[in-house]
């Protein structure tokens, strides 16, 4: 809804921001708030033994556990763009009775601990489970202890994320367009194909790259539900929490592969797709 | 508003020197106390030892604390009750303790490499391995090498913590070859997997198998011999009251702490 009065005419210039002063109030806040993120990651570096950093990446563990991680995330978050985009629509543009609680429930994985989320899972999809207990019954699949539950895990606890930022661009969108369209006599799949998806595109991208990332960061729900199997469900954190158990220098060695891969991913992403921001 | 944001400071700021007396006075009250009566400030002063213990020790050792305060009047034992290896790392990077105790003998080793512990470590108790299976034993295990079968999913502890290490001297001892469908991080992980009946069968400690009471049961197998665990515990060479220290690794080392240990399922050394 921000900066789009129904007054305003649509061309709108923007203001000369160049000129105003730089906004030293904002700057003090801002500057501790960033050293305080950055802080942890430079006693990281401080403690990387580099000169191991090349072998580790060729082992063959290191390599499965990155690949594993990064195969998963991927797939959870097309899973979640799927699934979630949808829910996001549904929060943002209809009324139905009980949405309020709906919108809660999303972002219940949010707080709750991920272990307690894992757990749940297990309680539900687990072959004990409400609903797992049928299934293995019946076909004999038991969900936990696959990749597939890898999966599971992170979509439960990353796909909030998705699904919390596209309904705020959602929301944010100007619905005065998607009304031209309709009144120009676009059905409603083109329209939410060509007007609402372009211009909800940067929310629907943050809320992919956020969903992305908390999925490659994933432990307590993926130990707990997936179990821990290398080439199977060992991922990137459970390698560098077991790691830790022997050599605190491995594990952040590891830490700092998946770090860096991560960057790199993202950052070559939106140079390709979004261009310079 | 400077008027009245400036005046409840005066009456807070005397609330805080009266605060501030009181404590001064009660800090003093024992010294001279202590000159009086000619015997140490220690008796009358509230001291706290901080034990750090191995998480199997849990249920243990918080009894045993609470007979420790009983014979000690003014103490209080505090625990730090988490995976060896953690603790031992904390211990090095200089976290408070008093007291270590470790459930395996390579890391107290390390620890005592790192100049970290005071004179020499004491074993006071070991664990043995056992098959946990959910109640009712769903897969009807029998022995070890019911765990090779296809049909049923064990979790063992992954190798890079103690009990994944013993399971794995265990199983080659044994000569059966398990195929699990997952390496837990720690004990408990591999005993809530079994709980929730998710898997058949997992290799843990018998003091985990009795602690974990009705939802999981133990089978003991001959093998376990060759895999048992040393508990070793020793006084921090950093620590401010040794003679507590020493006083706490007396008691489980005692008649009355092994029958504490005992208990819990804990072999005696």
């Amino acid at each position: 809804m921000t900066g789009t009065g129904p007054t305003s005419g649509p061309p709108r210039r923007g203001r000369p921001a160049a000129r105003r002063r730089f906004p030293w109030l904002l700057a003090v806040p801002a500057a501790l708030g960033f050293a305080f993120l950055i802080l942890p990651f430079l006693g990281l570096l401080a403690r990387t033994p580099w000169s191991t950093l090349g072998t580790r990446l060729l082992m063959p563990e290191v390599r499965d556990a990155l690949l594993l991680s990064l195969g998963t995330a991927t797939v959870t978050t097309a899973i979640a763009l799927v699934l979630g985009v949808p829910l996001a629509w549904l929060l943002a543009r209809t009324e139905f009775p009980g949405r309020g609680i709906v919108r809660a429930l999303v972002t219940v994985p949010l707080v709750i601990p991920p272990v307690v989320g894992g757990v749940a899972l297990l309680l539900a999809l687990g072959r004990n489970g409400v609903v797992g207990r049928p299934l293995y019954e019946w076909t004999g699949y038991s969900l936990p202890f696959t990749t597939a539950a890898v999966v599971v895990a992170q979509l439960f606890v990353a796909m909030p994320f998705l699904v919390i930022s596209v309904e705020g661009a959602l929301r944010g969108a100007d619905r005065r367009y998607e009304e031209a369209a309709a009144t120009l006599g676009a059905s409603r799949a083109t329209i939410f194909r060509r007007v609402t998806l372009p211009m909800v595109g940067p929310g629907v991208l943050a809320g992919a790259v956020l969903c992305w990332s908390r999925a490659l960061g994933e432990f307590g729900a993926t130990i707990m539900f997936a179990g821990n199997f290398p080439g199977r469900t060992q991922t990137m954190p459970l390698a560098v929490y077991l790691a830790m158990q022997q050599s605190p220098e491995g594990a952040v060695v590891l830490s700092l592969v998946l770090l860096v891969v991560s960057l790199a991913i993202l950052i070559g992403l939106r140079d390709r797709w979004v261009g310079t921001p | 508003m400077p008027d009245r944001s400036g005046s409840p400071a005066p009456g807070r700021r005397a609330a805080l020197a009266a605060a501030l007396l009181l404590s001064v006075v009660a800090a003093c009250a024992p010294v001279e106390e202590g000159a009086d009566g000619a015997t140490s400030t220690d008796a009358s002063a509230e001291r706290t030892l901080t034990v750090f213990a191995a998480a199997s020790l849990t249920g243990s050792f918080e009894e045993l604390a609470e007979r420790f305060e009983d014979g000690h009047a003014g103490t209080r034992v505090e625990f730090n009750f988490a995976g060896s290896s953690d603790l031992a790392a904390q211990i090095a990077a200089g976290a408070p303790a008093d007291v270590f105790a470790s459930a395996n003998t390579s890391t107290m080793r390390r620890a005592v490499e790192t100049g970290a512990i005071a004179g020499e470590p004491e074993v006071f108790a070991r664990n043995v391995m056992e098959i946990a299976v959910p109640a009712g034993n769903p897969a009807r295990i029998e022995d070890l090498d019911d765990l090779a079968r296809a049909d049923v999913k064990v979790a063992l502890c992954a190798e890079e913590v103690p009990c994944g290490t013993a399971a794995r001297t265990a199983l080659e001892e044994a000569g059966v070859q398990v195929d699990p469908v997952t390496l837990e991080q720690d004990v408990k992980a591999a005993l809530t997997k079994v709980r929730l009946n998710e898997v058949d069968a997992a290799l843990v400690y018998r003091t985990d198998v009795r602690e974990a009471g009705d939802a999981v049961e133990g089978i003991s197998f001959p093998e376990a011999r060759s895999a048992v665990n040393d508990y070793p515990i020793a006084v921090v060479a950093e620590s401010a009251q040794a003679d507590l220290a020493e006083a706490w690794v007396g008691l489980v080392t005692s008649d009355e702490g092994r029958a504490v240990l005992l208990d819990a399922g804990f072999q005696a050394p």
